[in-house]
């Protein structure tokens, strides 16, 4: 007969004042729930984050401007391929229809900032940046609360078709109404980013227009990333998880699946939104052709090399395929047979679309998490040096 | 009502396409459960192949070689991409065959090159006298090949042992590998078949137009095909595709006359409006196998 044993004294909580205090040199061990949940859990971590956010903020003042461009492009694509992970790699729901999102923010955007004057095209005006910043990604979510419902009676890959759909029909859309995209082959300026009466797509006295477009952008993604990570790290992130894993167990669990559904939709169209809004003042123009279904398949690119349901892994696809162009520029140099001209066969653009597509396909078969994924082997890699595992 | 008879016949005609697009669709489903999304790319590989062998053999001899060759290559690209997924998510699965069709098309659009290719085939845009009305012969001939390629088919997967054997791995893979199926083999098996169909389906999609660099979108409209027939039934997928081309038809038609808002061209994207209005009263398709669900 064993006696039955009495709870330990160890497994009581710990006392108040260990709250938010981590010991020293033991940087494994948590004792507080929250600890372990905290944006920078770690000290690696607060190290790594402040040394990247030094590095981000000197770029302007070591890169050329057309490298900046690229750079600004990819903070914007970031952006978007946050809001595409938050949906499919978080919630679980495939949409292959991220550049319709994209579309609506970019046109709300290029309407509210355009020039009322003009009788061509519909414009109120209204250049200031938050203002049509906020009213591209508002369009879009509304647009994603409407399309929901179609999520939580679809799943899996008749979503993913439907939202195929939503592409093909966006795109008749953005041909047929010329009043707001300006009609096929013409297009119309986009949205103007004034901010505080400094139009920051013009160079002023201190800095190129690439700088200013570069440090507005990277502000942006840094505010969106947070807010991102902190939809992924709380109740609502693990409600998203909850229903991707497993609905009906989510359901029964107590999560109302629909509004998650909705929620994950509305979130993702307003981050898809703004980066619409944003994408197109970079080149300062826009044509119906830009929301096809490449668009899409960019940004599910992004987010498959860049690793699903990771905020870092969608910064990290979506500068990789920002960058990607200007890579394969290079190739003709060390590959000789490869032509930089669009009209002779084996060119750089060719390339550039097939990478596209074999990338998708080697991360998916030999590396499913991604560039994340790349970044934990490393990782653990060092971490369990010198054993190998 | 001449009117009228010759948009159902034109309808039925490209409709007959899709179903056997919309059948490449289904049979891939079946073995592996995923949509793939590389059907674009092997049809315009077929049409592309049909164009270069029409010359030296005739249009009637390079369509079944290039309905093999293209076969060939979707057993390849099984045996390399597919396979190695087994047992992952689905949508995993058909974005990889998203990264093939765009991978396998900017091989196939250098052989095409900028201009539009003729594909070689006898018919053009000749009509014959059925009944008086003049009907395009390559309608009929769309609508025969549907026929011979569905009676095939049929029989294939009625009395055949490899049809037996690839409609039991289909219902569960499990089960069929313990009565001794080869449930990987009928997989490649499946892939080959639907790549072979997909390139005849090209063939008939370039006769009288021929084919140039954006012609792969035509294979997507089979999507909406699947999804109105239920992605898993092979007699859905052929209503469902004679149900597109017949909606895209009459919109043709019609809509620039009776609804002008909608902008030109909305017949190309009317399977669409189609799919959601579907899917939003029957979730499953028409004829689609209602999922049972299990925690």
């Amino acid at each position: 007969m064993t006696a039955v044993r009495e709870p330990s004294k160890s497994q009581t909580p710990a006392p108040a004042e260990a709250k938010g205090r981590r010991p020293l040199g033991r940087p494994m061990l948590y004792t507080q729930y929250g600890q372990d949940m905290a944006l920078l859990n770690t000290g690696a971590k607060k190290v790594a984050v402040g040394v990247l956010l030094v590095v981000a903020l000197l770029m302007p003042f070591l890169l050329e401007d057309d490298l900046l461009r690229l750079l600004a492009t990819g903070c914007v694509l970031a952006i978007g391929a946050i809001g595409l992970n938050l949906v499919t790699g978080y919630a679980g729901q495939v949409s292959l229809g991220h550049a319709f999102f994209i579309g609506i923010g970019a046109y709300t955007a290029a309407v509210v900032s355009g020039d009322p004057e003009d009788d061509r095209l519909y414009g109120l005006g209204i250049t200031f940046l938050p203002v049509w910043l906020l009213a591209g990604g508002l369009a879009a979510a509304l647009v994603g609360f409407v399309v929901a419902p179609l999520a939580s009676r679809l799943r899996g890959l008749y979503l993913a078709i439907v939202t195929l759909g939503l592409v093909f029909l966006g795109t008749h859309i953005w041909n047929e109404w010329d009043a707001v995209t300006g009609g096929v082959g013409v297009g119309r300026p986009a949205a103007d980013p004034v901010l505080f009466g400094v139009d920051l797509s013009r160079r002023t006295e201190s800095f190129s227009a690439d700088q200013q477009l570069y440090l507005l952008m990277f502000v942006l993604l840094c505010v969106f990333a947070l807010l991102g990570r902190n939809i992924a790290r709380s109740a609502m992130g693990r409600s998203f998880a909850a229903v991707r894993d497993r609905d009906i167990a989510a359901e029964v669990t107590g999560v109302d699946v629909r509004r998650v559904k909705r929620r994950a939709f509305v979130i993702s169209g307003f981050y898809a939104g703004c980066a619409g809004a944003l994408l197109f003042s970079i080149t300062g123009y826009l044509d119906p052709s830009s929301f096809g279904l490449l668009l899409s398949v960019q940004f599910v690119a992004m987010v498959l090399i860049g690793g699903v349901s990771t905020i870092s892994g969608s910064i990290m696809g979506a500068f990789f395929i920002a960058l990607l162009p200007r890579l394969t520029r290079e190739l003709p140099e060390y590959l000789p047979f490869l032509s930089s001209s669009a009209t002779q066969t084996p060119n750089v653009f060719q390339v550039e679309t097939l990478l596209y597509g074999l990338l998708i396909v080697a991360f998916l078969l030999l590396e499913p998490r991604g560039l994340f994924g790349l970044w934990i082997r490393i990782r653990n890699y060092w971490k369990a040096w010198p054993f190998s595992y | 009502m001449r009117d009228v008879l010759l948009t159902v016949v034109r309808g039925l005609g490209f409709g007959s396409v899709y179903a056997l697009l919309a059948v490449s669709f289904v049979i891939i489903y079946k073995s592996s459960k995923v949509v793939s999304f590389a059907q674009p790319a092997l049809m315009l590989a077929g049409a592309v192949l049909v164009s270069y062998l029409a010359g030296p053999v005739g249009f009637y001899l390079a369509v079944p070689l290039a309905a093999i060759a293209i076969a060939m290559l979707g057993w390849g690209l099984e045996r390399t991409t597919i396979r190695p997924m087994i047992g992952r998510p689905v949508f995993v699965v058909a974005i990889i065959t998203l990264g093939l069709d765009i991978a396998i098309r900017v091989v196939v659009n250098v052989f095409i090159g900028p201009d539009v290719r003729n594909v070689g085939d006898p018919w053009g845009l000749s009509t014959v006298d059925v009944l008086g009305l003049p009907v395009q012969e390559r309608y009929i001939a769309m609508a025969v090949v549907l026929l011979v390629v569905g009676a095939g088919l049929f029989a294939f997967f009625r009395y055949s042992r490899y049809g037996l054997a690839m409609r039991a791995s289909s219902l569960d893979q499990e089960t069929a590998l313990v009565q001794g199926v080869p449930v990987g083999s009928m997989t490649a098996l499946a892939w080959a078949m639907a790549a072979g169909i997909a390139a005849v389906a090209g063939a008939f999609v370039g006769a009288g137009g021929g084919v140039d660099q954006s012609t792969w979108v035509i294979a997507l409209k089979a999507l909406p095909a699947i999804i109105i027939g239920g992605l898993d039934s092979i007699g859905g997928a052929v209503v469902g595709g004679l149900l597109v081309g017949l909606v895209e038809s009459f919109f043709a038609t019609y809509q620039g006359e009776y609804l002008p808002f909608l902008g030109q061209n909305f017949s190309l994207v009317s399977p669409y409006v189609l799919l959601l209005v579907v899917l939003l009263v029957r979730p499953y398709g028409l004829f689609g196998t209602r999922e049972v669900e299990r925690v």
